[in-house]
């Protein structure tokens, strides 16, 4: 019982990661239907900026955070801009093909300039740890701080999409371009705020993870990249609640899997889950088959 | 008020609007009639934005609006509604009503105008926190025409507002396009129901394959045999 518990907190935790990276993914697709594959690689260079700032400019975690979700947010931007903008109107084949080519591209580049190797991100969070039921359970400061800031992102998020005149125009661009176009909005600018907005949360989750598991190299946007689009899936692609459902279940069967003998199997469960979700409810948990009346 | 002065408008290759010129004054429902494919849509996006002609001139209140975008030409004065309304079906009432004051910041002027909309669609206040895409087709439509005038327009561009209504409710949405006239907003009506549309305007156009056929006051049109026979009876 103490070890379920113990690796629901954990999962927690990984849950929070793919829900950051979900969230990006689901709102670009809600935007312009592109499934954005170069969305782990946003995460991976948020992990190497947090990095960065850590280690050479020694700066805290705070700042670290808040400068990387930047950088990263404009990086999302100029993708969207020199990749994507050109080919909106193309077909979807040519956009995913783009969507792959950018991914890949990261990966080497960064692979190029700091090398393959794995580097070990400092300890910026003093280890303090919370033992509950006589230290059966242990809860990290890290877990608290990963879960307490992907709550906050997330209420942002919510207030930004549901209440703010930006969040209007972004839901608006999403259902219908042109009459969106009519009412007076820039949607060129608008699509360009969505990528800022899902890549800053990914950035997020890249210094997150950094500080979580310690160690980052040029590759590890690709498993949880791939794993938060299923989570994207999984709770309906588009839908932003759905995003967050999809990643904390996920996270959370992986830590259990792992926990009761599969760490091998983990992957291979999440993704069984993923087909078996889609056989039942082709449109993920949270996504229904709108009917509108004409 | 709009002048457009031969324009050509293109699909790929496909010549939509041949040559096309027409004239709208200031305080008139002007009314654009014609066939399926005959290019009245292709007319209203050309004016709003949505296209841009490959030659000719579009002119508003003297200013050249030809390489304008739609989201520029809202700030001058021109709302487009348009065809099969394109409410914001998962957003609400009232949401989709701020989205038609998107380019606004006057906040006590646009508290007037959500009223203004509410008195001539009583029904719409009463649904202001349902979503949009829950409402019947004469709702919609309402919605669609109320999300237009809160940009505060000087010329509104109306799409086909009839489609897919029953008679009364039609009838309805005519009354109230005309009190919006005379409240002093320039009108050009886009319609398939000929004999309504020149009911209610004062000028028309008959556009066919691209070209105005016939133009004149509409109730000449109105007894034209030519209008009569393809139009009207039938």
């Amino acid at each position: 019982m103490e070890q379920l518990i113990q690796q629901l907190i954990n999962g927690v935790s990984l849950g929070s990661i793919y829900a950051l990276i979900a969230l990006g993914y689901t709102m670009v697709y809600g935007i312009i239907n592109l499934i954005n594959f170069a969305h782990g690689e946003i995460y991976m260079m948020g992990a190497y900026i947090g990095f960065a700032l850590t280690t050479f400019l020694g700066l805290g975690f705070a700042p670290s955070l808040i400068l990387s979700m930047i950088g990263c947010s404009i990086l999302g931007m100029v993708i969207e801009k020199v990749a994507y903008k050109p080919i909106r109107n193309s077909s979807r084949i040519s956009a995913l093909i783009t969507a792959i080519s950018v991914s890949l591209f990261l990966q080497y580049t960064m692979m190029y300039f700091v090398s393959p190797q794995t580097r070990t991100f400092p300890e910026v969070l003093k280890r303090k740890s919370i033992s509950l039921l006589n230290g059966k359970i242990i809860i990290d400061q890290k877990n608290i701080y990963i879960v307490a800031i992907t709550v906050l992102l997330m209420l942002l998020l919510q207030y930004v999409v549901k209440k703010t005149k930006l969040g209007k125009a972004m839901r608006a661009v999403a259902q219908d371009k042109e009459a969106a176009e009519l009412m007076g909005v820039d949607v060129n600018k608008i699509i360009s705020f969505t990528f800022a907005i899902g890549s800053a949360l990914a950035g997020a989750a890249g210094v997150l993870v950094g500080i979580y598991y310690n160690t980052i190299n040029p590759l590890m946007g690709a498993t949880p990249g791939l794993k938060a689009f299923v989570a994207a899936v999984f709770g309906g692609i588009g839908i932003i609640p759905g995003a967050v459902l999809g990643g904390f279940s996920l996270g959370m069967i992986e830590t259990v899997v792992s926990a009761y003998g599969g760490s091998v199997f983990k992957d291979a469960v999440a993704f069984a889950i993923l087909i078996l979700i889609l056989l039942i409810k082709p449109n993920g948990l949270l996504g229904k088959t709108v009917k509108e009346k004409v | 008020m709009l002048e457009v002065k031969n324009v050509n408008v293109y699909y790929g290759a496909i010549h939509a609007l041949k040559d096309l010129s027409l004239k709208i004054n200031e305080g008139e429902i002007v009314t654009l009639i014609g066939g399926n494919g005959a290019g009245k849509s292709t007319t209203l996006k050309t004016i709003s934005g949505l296209l841009t002609p490959k030659s000719g001139e579009v002119k508003f209140n003297g200013k050249m609006t030809n390489n304008l975008r739609a989201t520029d030409l809202v700030k001058l004065g021109i709302s487009h509604v348009p065809e099969g309304r394109r409410i914001f079906t998962k957003m609400s009432v009232m949401e989709n009503l701020e989205m038609g004051a998107y380019i606004r910041d006057d906040k006590k002027e646009m508290d007037k105008d959500y009223q203004k909309v509410f008195s001539l669609f009583p029904i719409l206040e009463k649904r202001k926190g349902q979503i949009a895409g829950t409402l019947s087709g004469g709702e919609q439509q309402m919605l669609a025409i109320g999300r237009g005038l809160m940009s505060r327009p000087k010329l509104l561009l109306l799409d086909e507002p009839s489609m897919g209504l029953a008679p009364i409710i039609v009838k309805e949405i005519f009354k109230i396009i005309s009190d919006i006239n005379e409240s002093g907003t320039t009108v050009l009506l886009v319609e398939q129901n000929a004999n309504l549309a020149l009911k209610l305007s004062h000028r028309a156009y008959i556009i066919r394959n691209g070209e105005i056929e016939i133009e004149g006051k509409s109730e000449e049109i109105l007894e034209d045999d030519r209008v009569r026979k393809a139009y009207l009876e039938g």
